[in-house]
């Protein structure tokens, strides 16, 4: 069981004045094991300070995250960790990079290889396991980068807009296989995202922030199965939804 | 005829032409060896010194006295760098001292390096240090300063869990670059404060020394000859680097560096 359990979660960060920005209030989320959520807001809702706070990147300033009824302290490989930005260590080849948490564990040479060659396959980028981050496209620098954290084998898979860097037509292509992975891994994933888009092809259930402070302001359940059909009329109708959300919040700032 | 062969072809006409003037100069219009030496002269000077045998020891003295200075200069200037670059503490502390250090012109050091070390090897390799230290310092510490942050997070969340694991597998990787460019700084400061080094006699070989007691002498093309070779030697020792940093340490930048 590897569920996330948020409670009375809130972060001030202090200014040079001594006054402090609220970025999160109030936030009570309770997560299920191998569910997938996206949290979507305004720009500046605090949707990655909350997914940084879970990774423990960020402390809380009150409140407090329990990962399968353990604290969160600090950094952890229990909870892997994909960013926006190109994260892969550009000096280690492909199949260095996806085995690094694991020769930080002392896994032995060989076996942290056949781990990472295990891993490196499920997101189809064998062929290139002797390459160079610089000689990847943006798209399988980000599919190495989700091998990498699953390398660890984590309980919990968190994700800053991981797809946000990419064209259209690629984004799409990682979003099927972001799911095929998490079918087959069963992981629980949190999934930071701009678009709703996204959220709604990806998600079970898409939690909608308020601006700053952000909190709760609803959680919209997706039941429907997959792959999901992003021309259906449900689908628009629960895009336009959680848009004009976003958009009331926005514009009553 | 390709782009390569026609810069190359360009180059060489360049210095044959350079050569032609200088002779022309030298012979009808200075007209003094003294002041100004042919390259015929110096041509038969390189000629004479290399029957007399010294060069190979002169080159090896001075590689000597540079190798000294310049380990020196590496394996205090990258600690030092990664502790200032790392920890805000050791900024704090070391900056001041550095600050006030560095803008001292590293010949200003050669009376404390005799003093110091006497007339020795040493004292040489103290002056060249003097001069390849700083560059070392700073290179490796804006390195530092410059990892990019994602790097840093990305190192916590896959389990490095102290300072020092995250320097040995993130952080000085990454500053990689930043290092091999100020050993590289370094080693030209070093090269120049060679002759300045070996000026006051703590041997009796070395390109500088020979550049000086030639000058004693007054065998000007001597001297020229010796100039060649500091200078050639520089270059190739650059090369060296270079090939060797961008073909072993920088694979994976592939041709981003300078």
């Amino acid at each position: 069981m590897s569920g996330v359990t948020i409670r009375d979660l809130s972060k001030a960060f202090p200014k040079e004045d001594g006054t402090a920005t609220q970025a999160l209030a109030g936030v009570n989320l309770e997560i299920s094991d191998e569910e997938f959520i996206c949290l979507v807001g305004p720009s500046g809702c605090g949707k990655t300070t909350l997914l940084r706070i879970i990774a423990g990147l960020e402390t809380a300033t009150t409140g407090d995250v329990t990962v399968d009824g353990r604290a969160v302290t600090g950094p952890d490989p229990k909870r892997g960790m994909v960013f926006q930005e190109y994260s892969l260590f550009p000096w280690r080849r492909v199949i260095d990079n996806v085995a690094f948490g694991l020769e930080m564990k002392g896994v032995a040479k060989e076996e942290r290889r056949r781990t990472a060659d295990y891993y490196l396959e499920l997101v189809g980028l064998s062929q290139f396991r002797d390459a160079y981050p610089y000689e990847l496209s943006g798209g399988m620098r980000q599919r190495v980068a989700i091998a990498r954290a699953l390398a660890n084998d984590p309980d919990v898979l968190l994700m800053d807009e991981p797809f946000g860097a990419l064209d259209a037509q690629t984004r799409n292509r990682m979003q099927k296989e972001l799911l095929s992975l998490w079918e087959q891994t069963k992981k629980t994933i949190v999934f930071v995202t701009h678009s709703v888009d996204e959220a709604v092809y990806l998600s079970d259930r898409i939690v909608v922030l308020s601006p700053r402070p952000g909190s709760i302001r609803e959680i919209i359940d997706i039941p429907w199965s997959r792959p999901r059909d992003r021309t259906s009329a449900e689908f628009a109708e629960v895009r336009r939804r959680v848009l004009r959300m976003i958009d009331e919040t926005e514009n009553a700032q | 005829m390709n782009r390569q062969t026609q810069k190359r072809l360009l180059g060489i006409a360049a210095l044959v032409v350079t050569a032609v003037i200088w002779q022309i100069v030298a012979e009808y219009v200075v007209g003094r060896s003294f002041i100004l030496p042919s390259v015929t002269d110096v041509a038969g000077a390189f000629a004479n010194l290399l029957e007399s045998g010294t060069l190979l020891a002169d080159i090896a003295v001075s590689l000597e006295h540079f190798g000294i200075g310049l380990l020196a200069a590496f394996f205090l200037g990258v600690p030092i760098g990664i502790l200032m670059g790392w920890f805000r503490v050791a900024d704090f502390l070391l900056d001041p001292i550095i600050e006030i250090l560095r803008p001292i012109p590293p010949l200003a050091w050669i009376p404390f390096a005799i003093i110091w070390f006497g007339l020795t090897t040493q004292a040489a390799g103290f002056v060249i240090f003097a001069g390849a230290f700083f560059p070392i310092l700073t290179a490796t510490y804006s390195g530092f300063r410059d990892v990019p942050k994602v790097f840093v997070e990305a190192g916590k969340v896959l389990g490095c869990d102290t300072s020092f694991e995250l320097i040995r597998h993130v952080a000085l990787p990454a500053a990689i670059p930043a290092i091999a460019s100020g050993i590289r700084i370094a080693m030209g400061v070093g090269w120049m404060c060679l002759v300045a080094a070996e000026m006051f006699g703590v041997s009796r070989y070395g390109l500088g020394y020979q550049l000086w007691h030639n000058y004693y002498l007054h065998q000007m093309p001597n001297v020229v000859v010796y100039m060649l070779i500091l200078g050639f030697a520089g270059l190739i020792i650059d090369r060296i680097f270079r090939n060797y940093v961008d073909g072993q340490l920088l694979r994976w930048r592939a041709g981003e560096v300078a």
